[in-house]
């Protein structure tokens, strides 16, 4: 990137949350109009040559690490990947702010860790079946459960869907969609051992069952990935779940359930 | 602040509200033909245990789902929380159910 000067320089508004914790303000800037700049490249710019103080986070600029997303004119998106043309209103200009639903840290910094906390709380982590001499378990593609896990797995962790969830908004406990749908594709598929685990992990009282299906967050996922199917698929897995262990609470219900 | 339990138990009183929503819907369609008075309805309900278990099982099945469904608005919009929202919610519950029960006796009894 390099720092335009030339006298015919359009500009574009850009008004950045500057501030840490619950205090600070918008702050605006000029930022030089150029031909398929992203989001990003404005708060670099802003970064490079204007004020060095800002802080942002971001790490592969491909829409791959989802490290940079951030509230845009009030609805989350990957930076990186979103071109300014495509977004700003005709005034051409610009709001940024820290994503939604989660703590400030400086200016478009937020503390993932909440976010990431819950993923654990959801048990959606790898339980191993195999130990590494056993050698890796075939995966099938043609079954209906390795097809539900691979729709849902190409999240990138960018918490767009989280900033974007009303749910999480009104009730901080919730684990929110990127998190449940990490479950859902551990659930359905044949490697991970924790099927159980995952099912009680998510039947809580801050669990997919809170879900409105208000659908914001396939709205706006950038993978167009849907949790609120995933969740839907985890609502119908639990109640049948919960169902068996009643009408039978001496068997354990783990492995092969069909999805 | 819905747990697998409650979402359930949600989903299995709107089972049961349905075929009663849709029995009661056509009693009053059916009731109305010839005109309604307070007479024609207490004629037919009182002293019938048909209509005793009908409506007492409907006011029973809507304290249940209704007592659900405003836990979660009072946790998520009046962020009510802990031993407060289960009080809340029991008091709710207890309360349409002895107020649709008591309708109930009133017009069976």
């Amino acid at each position: 990137m390099t720092q335009i000067s030339q006298p015919d320089q359009q500009f574009i508004k850009v008004s950045i949350w500057r501030g840490a914790g619950d205090k600070g303000g918008y702050e605006t800037f000029d930022v030089p109009d150029q031909e398929s700049q992203t989001i990003l490249d404005l708060v670099s710019y802003i970064q490079q040559y204007i004020d060095p103080s800002l802080t942002y986070r971001f790490a592969c600029r491909v829409g791959m690490c989802g490290s940079c997303a951030m509230m845009v004119n009030g609805v989350p998106r990957w930076t990186c990947r979103t071109h300014v043309k495509k977004i700003t209103d005709k005034a051409g200009s610009l709001t940024i702010a820290p994503l939604r639903n989660l703590p400030v840290i400086k200016d478009l910094v937020v503390d993932m860790d909440v976010f990431f906390d819950k993923w654990v709380r959801a048990e959606a982590v790898h339980h191993p079946t195999c130990s590494i001499e056993q050698g890796v378990q075939p995966v099938s593609e043609d079954t209906a459960e390795r097809q539900a896990a691979n729709a849902a797995i190409e999240c990138i962790n960018c918490a767009v869907c989280y900033a974007a969830c009303d749910v999480v908004a009104s009730n901080p406990e919730y684990l929110g969609p990127a998190a449940l749908n990490r479950a859902w594709s551990l659930v359905n598929d044949v490697r991970d051992g924790g099927r159980e685990a995952i099912l009680e992990a998510v039947s809580g009282t801050g669990g997919c069952h809170n879900c409105h299906s208000q659908q914001s967050c396939q709205k706006y996922c950038p993978n167009e990935l849907n949790p609120t199917a995933s969740i839907a698929g985890l609502k119908r897995e639990t109640s049948k779940f919960a169902l068996r262990n009643l009408l039978n609470p001496a068997k354990k219900h783990n492995q092969g359930e069909p999805a | 602040m819905i747990n697998a339990r409650l979402y359930i138990m949600q989903r299995l009183t709107a089972l049961i509200m349905a075929p009663l929503v849709i029995g009661h819907i056509g009693v009053m369609i059916y009731a109305v033909q010839n005109g309604l008075s307070a007479a024609e309805i207490l004629g037919r309900t009182q002293g019938s245990y048909f209509w005793a278990i009908f409506y007492g099982t409907f006011a029973l099945a809507v304290a249940i789902h209704a007592a659900i469904g405003l836990r979660a608005i009072l946790h998520e919009w009046v962020r009510l929380d802990g031993m407060v929202l289960n009080l809340v919610c029991w008091a709710i519950a207890a309360g349409l159910a002895g107020l649709g029960l008591q309708a109930v006796y009133s017009v069976t009894g």
